[in-house]
């Protein structure tokens, strides 16, 4: 058996010590110890990016990295975006989505918005094209991206006004 | 005026759960004491299995079983036959159906031979390694016409040749219609294999409770309540013993309607020997093997036709490749010959197919089901003509549309539903019209195609035709509640991988009731909660459990109607009911809660009158006699680079008649990712078997799905014509945007280089595949 390692780590503004095996993957921790489901796995080897999550303001995949990397670094999953399921709880990229319609079935969902949340922190106001070509990492099979990016335009809108 | 709900585009009730990782799935079910499979697949698509040495894996500490095909024991069985073959004269059939786990033979790559159970996946993979298969490898079957010959080998050793069916079907005199053509155009078309890619790969858990001698399951399937069925039987079980869930599914598209997969029957079987739930979950590996696909088919077909373009007849004899096993009967080759005839009068048809046994997946209904070779044949054959008989390709269609006058129109032939293939109603040139208007197709072939080309640009157009049969029986069911809070229930027994049910059927319900449709908690896919169901799949969701819930909704509204005219001492027809109150019209200050009125039809003292039910409740079933046949035009403009032969679709436009509209917010999205699909279909995807029937692109990097970078913003358009079919009039719409997408590809690459006369005659394209075609054009020019 291989010896565990003891990481410590803060996930959505929590701190965790667990004991985990070398080879376990991110994503595999924070679904199956931390019970954080939200993150989703579509392909394992890093092409759909389903498992996105933000480690240290840092879009990555989860699925590509090891737990003991993660290991004195903060994470952000999507779970942290909301404190809730109330219209008012959710995150203005959230309710974006919502208003145009950007999920089908919402497996891809997650990982698409915290691919975008570090995106639109450095650009607030992105073209569509811009959009596109960062979402080009993210397979979604439902909905044909088109509201994907009309939803991403609206919720990017939500963010500045209420950040002004 | 009491509120709208039925039509509107109202944003969607399940979406909060799934924006904040808050929704269910299947590999998100955690159990106490839960233990992880993984399974020993065959690299090999055609072997003998001699000996498998499992000894070794069983010592690894952490493996708690090992099951191969002999400890199945009498359970071991091939799975049913889910659909009949169609009452069809003259019909060959053979049925051959997957089994639990391979016992003699390997008949296609990523089949599995052992069963490995462990008390985690990462250790259940470890033990994978610790699994000795020793196999005579066979010579494979992968090429369609090889198959056929008489030296072939055999896919399933006691069959004389690989034929899984064969089938013909006739409408009126092909010979007789040739005979008297002005013309008469024959090709051979392709259309290769491609896989549905639903970001969730499938999963199951299942959890046996000796306690309660319950078996609980979940399951990323689209039909649930089959499911239920299947397994009690199998494992000797009452129905009312065993519950399966399918909880939020990460896309279906057809593959995860497929039963029973072998990881369904043997999950169910594992928790009752070991009495501790197990976890199966796919992985994206697997998925390109043991998840089905669909696609191959190989047509000779033949148009006979008037020179002033009226079609007199359409010949079509092809091969279908049913991967190994063929589970679903005829559905898929059943699908493309019936849709080949399109929105067209077709006067005299004569269809065959063979299906046939190969080393390969299985293949089963994937969004657009086969219907897309039909759609694919028929246009291909049309432009043809139109080139031959220098008429416009879209004069030729215009002048073989069935008129609007001349529906029910009967095709004379049967359907995957057994029912004769009569479309219900249909107005095809008002759609054709919008979409040319849309598209701006006039324009663009006189001034800005002539203009860019002699600046040197490759640049195409073109409109395709299709229909879609939707919404088939046999029939769904739902309930509908008022519950005491005043907020309404309605449980119906299909599942949803993201059609929106949650909101659409809310909106049925809520039309008839007059509440909130945030108001209206729906349930799907819990077999404990709605006993009776097929599943979802054929775009009837809408129609079929739309309409069941319609019928309820309305049966609850008398109730609340009755009752509170009772109440109020006034008829009922001066009642109305709004925001989840009843009250005489115009009247809002003897307004009745409906919460109020659900607790007084539920009292705990007193007598409930003979004859009345209890509570503001009923449940209704619905069944169509036939389906709804749903139809469209598509257009596009797409550039080719001529130096990489990449393509970029400038400009893509979908006019789509499905009857009334439920959410057309929905509905555009439905379209809108049919057509990405559509898109992967015909320039991206394609699953290459090597000659020993191998998969060389078993990965997400090597498969290529569409990503934003290629599909367009589509401008989207939609003409209503009620289906006569059901009270809501309403048609399917889920596969209609995957369905013609090859077909306009085709035509736009075909007119793009028509100064070369490029035909394309296969489906899916590449840059490379584009290039060669356009070598050996240019060669023969």
């Amino acid at each position: 058996m291989q010896l565990n390692h003891t990481i410590t780590l803060i996930v959505n503004g929590q701190q965790y010590m667990r004991s985990v095996e070398p080879r376990l993957l991110l994503s595999d921790f924070l679904r199956h110890q931390l019970g954080l489901t939200g993150t989703h796995v579509g392909c394992e080897h890093g092409v759909c990016g389903a498992c996105t999550v933000v480690l240290d303001n840092e879009a990555v995949r989860s699925c590509l990295l090891f737990a003991v990397q993660a290991n004195g670094r903060e994470v952000a999953t999507v779970e942290g975006l909301s404190s809730g399921l109330h219209p008012e709880q959710l995150h203005p990229l959230q309710i974006g989505f919502w208003e145009a319609h950007g999920l089908q079935c919402g497996y891809c969902t997650p990982g698409i918005l915290m691919t975008l949340v570090p995106f639109l922190r450095e650009n607030p106001n992105p073209t569509a094209t811009e959009i596109r070509d960062l979402l080009s990492g993210n397979i979604c099979r439902c909905t044909g991206y088109q509201k994907i990016v009309e939803a991403v335009q609206s919720g990017a809108k939500l963010i500045q006004e209420g950040s002004s | 005026m009491s509120t709208r709900y039925f039509g509107q585009p109202i944003k969607r009730n399940e979406d909060p759960r799934l924006l904040t990782g808050r929704a269910l799935f299947t590999d998100d079910v955690q159990l106490a004491g839960m233990l992880h499979v993984a399974f020993a697949r065959s690299d090999l698509a055609h072997a003998r299995i001699r000996t498998i040495d499992v000894a070794s894996a069983k010592e690894r500490p952490g493996v708690v079983a090992i099951y191969i095909a002999k400890d199945l024991g009498d359970f071991w069985q091939p799975g049913p036959l889910l659909v009949p073959p169609p009452p069809v004269e003259q019909l060959e059939f053979h049925q051959r159906t997957q089994v639990p786990l391979t016992k003699d033979k390997v008949r296609h790559a990523g089949e599995a031979v052992a069963m490995i159970v462990a008390e985690s996946r990462y250790v259940a993979e470890d033990a994978l390694d610790d699994i000795f298969v020793e196999y005579e490898p066979l010579d494979a079957v992968v090429d369609l016409e090889a198959a056929l010959k008489d030296d072939a080998p055999l896919v399933h050793d006691d069959l004389e040749r690989n034929i899984s069916a064969r089938v013909a079907q006739t409408k009126g005199d092909w010979t007789q219609a040739a005979s008297e053509a002005d013309l008469v155009i024959s090709r051979r078309f392709h259309y290769d294999r491609g896989t549905a890619a639903a970001l969730e790969n499938r999963g199951i858990v299942a959890s046996w409770d000796a306690k309660t001698q319950h078996l609980t399951v979940w399951d990323t399937t689209q039909a649930p309540i089959a499911i239920r069925n299947g397994l009690a039987a199998m494992l000797g079980l009452s129905e009312r013993q065993v519950r399966v869930i399918a909880p939020f599914i990460g896309g279906g598209f057809g593959p995860k309607i497929m039963m029973f997969y072998p990881e369904e029957v043997l999950l169910a079987w594992a928790t009752l020997q070991l009495g501790r739930p197990v976890k199966w979950i796919e992985d994206r590996e697997e998925n390109f093997y043991a998840t089905t696909q669909e696609r191959v088919q190989v047509h000779d077909a033949a148009i006979a036709l008037r020179r002033d373009g009226t079609i007199l007849g359409v010949k079509d004899i092809f091969l279908h490749d049913s991967g190994a096993y063929a589970p679903y009967g005829l559905t898929v080759p059943i699908n493309s010959q019936c849709t080949l005839l399109g929105p067209y009068i077709v006067p005299n048809y004569y269809s065959e197919f063979t299906s046939v046994f190969t080393n390969k997946p299985i293949v089963t209904p994937y969004r657009g089901a086969g219907r897309q070779h039909g759609v694919f044949v028929m246009e291909r054959l049309l432009d043809i003509a139109a080139r031959e008989l220098a008429i416009d390709r879209v004069e030729i269609r215009r002048r073989n549309f069935i008129r609007p006058e001349q529906f029910p129109y009967n095709n004379e032939i049967i359907y995957q539903d057994f029912a004769p293939l009569v479309y219900d109603s249909g107005n095809y040139e008002p759609a054709l019209e919008r979409a040319l208007e849309l598209i701006g197709y006039e324009r663009f072939i006189r001034e800005e195609q002539p203009q860019r080309e002699a600046e040197g640009e490759r640049v195409g157009i073109a409109v395709v035709n299709y229909i879609e049969g939707t919404g088939i029986g046999p029939y769904e069911g739902a309930r509908v509640t008022v519950e005491a809070s005043g907020k309404v229930s309605v449980v119906t027994g299909i599942g949803t991988q993201g059609q929106g049910h949650y909101t659409s059927f809310a909106q049925v319900a809520a039309e008839q009731l007059g509440v909130p449709v945030s108001d209206v908690h729906i349930v799907t896919g819990d077999t404990d909660l709605f006993y009776w169901g097929a599943g979802t799949f054929a775009s009837r969701g809408a129609v079929v459990a739309g309409n069941a819930v319609h019928a309820a909704a309305a049966n609850v509204r008398a109730k609340i109607l009755k009752l509170a005219g009772e109440k109020l001492e006034v008829a009922e027809e001066d009642l109305e009911l709004i925001e989840g109150r009843a009250q005489v019209k115009g009247a809002p200050e003897t307004a009745i809660p409906f919460g109020q009125l659900a607790a007084e039809a539920n009292p705990l003292r007193g007598a409930v009158k003979p004859g009345t039910e209890p509570g503001l409740e009923s449940t209704e079933y619905f069944g169509p006699e036939r389906g709804a046949t749903a139809s469209g035009v598509h257009a596009m403009i797409l550039t080719v680079d001529p130096e990489t032969f990449l393509v970029e679709i400038e400009k893509y436009v979908v006019v789509h008649d499905c009857g009334k509209v439920i959410n057309p917010l929905i509905l555009e999205g439905q379209i809108q990712g049919g057509v990405a699909q559509g898109i992967g279909n015909a320039f991206y995807e394609q699953l290459h078997f090597n000659e020993n029937g191998a998969l060389l692109n078993a990965s997400l990097m090597d498969y290529l799905l569409p990503t934003a970078m290629d599909v367009p913003d589509i401008l989207s358009d939609h003409i209503e014509t009620p289906s006569p079919l059901n009270p809501l009039g309403v048609k399917g719409a889920g596969e209609a945007g995957a369905i013609p997408v090859g077909a306009l590809f085709a035509q736009a690459l075909d007119n793009a280089f028509r100064d070369i006369g490029l035909e394309t005659r296969e489906i899916p394209l590449s840059p490379n595949r584009l290039f060669e075609l356009v070598m050996e054009a240019k060669k023969a020019v």
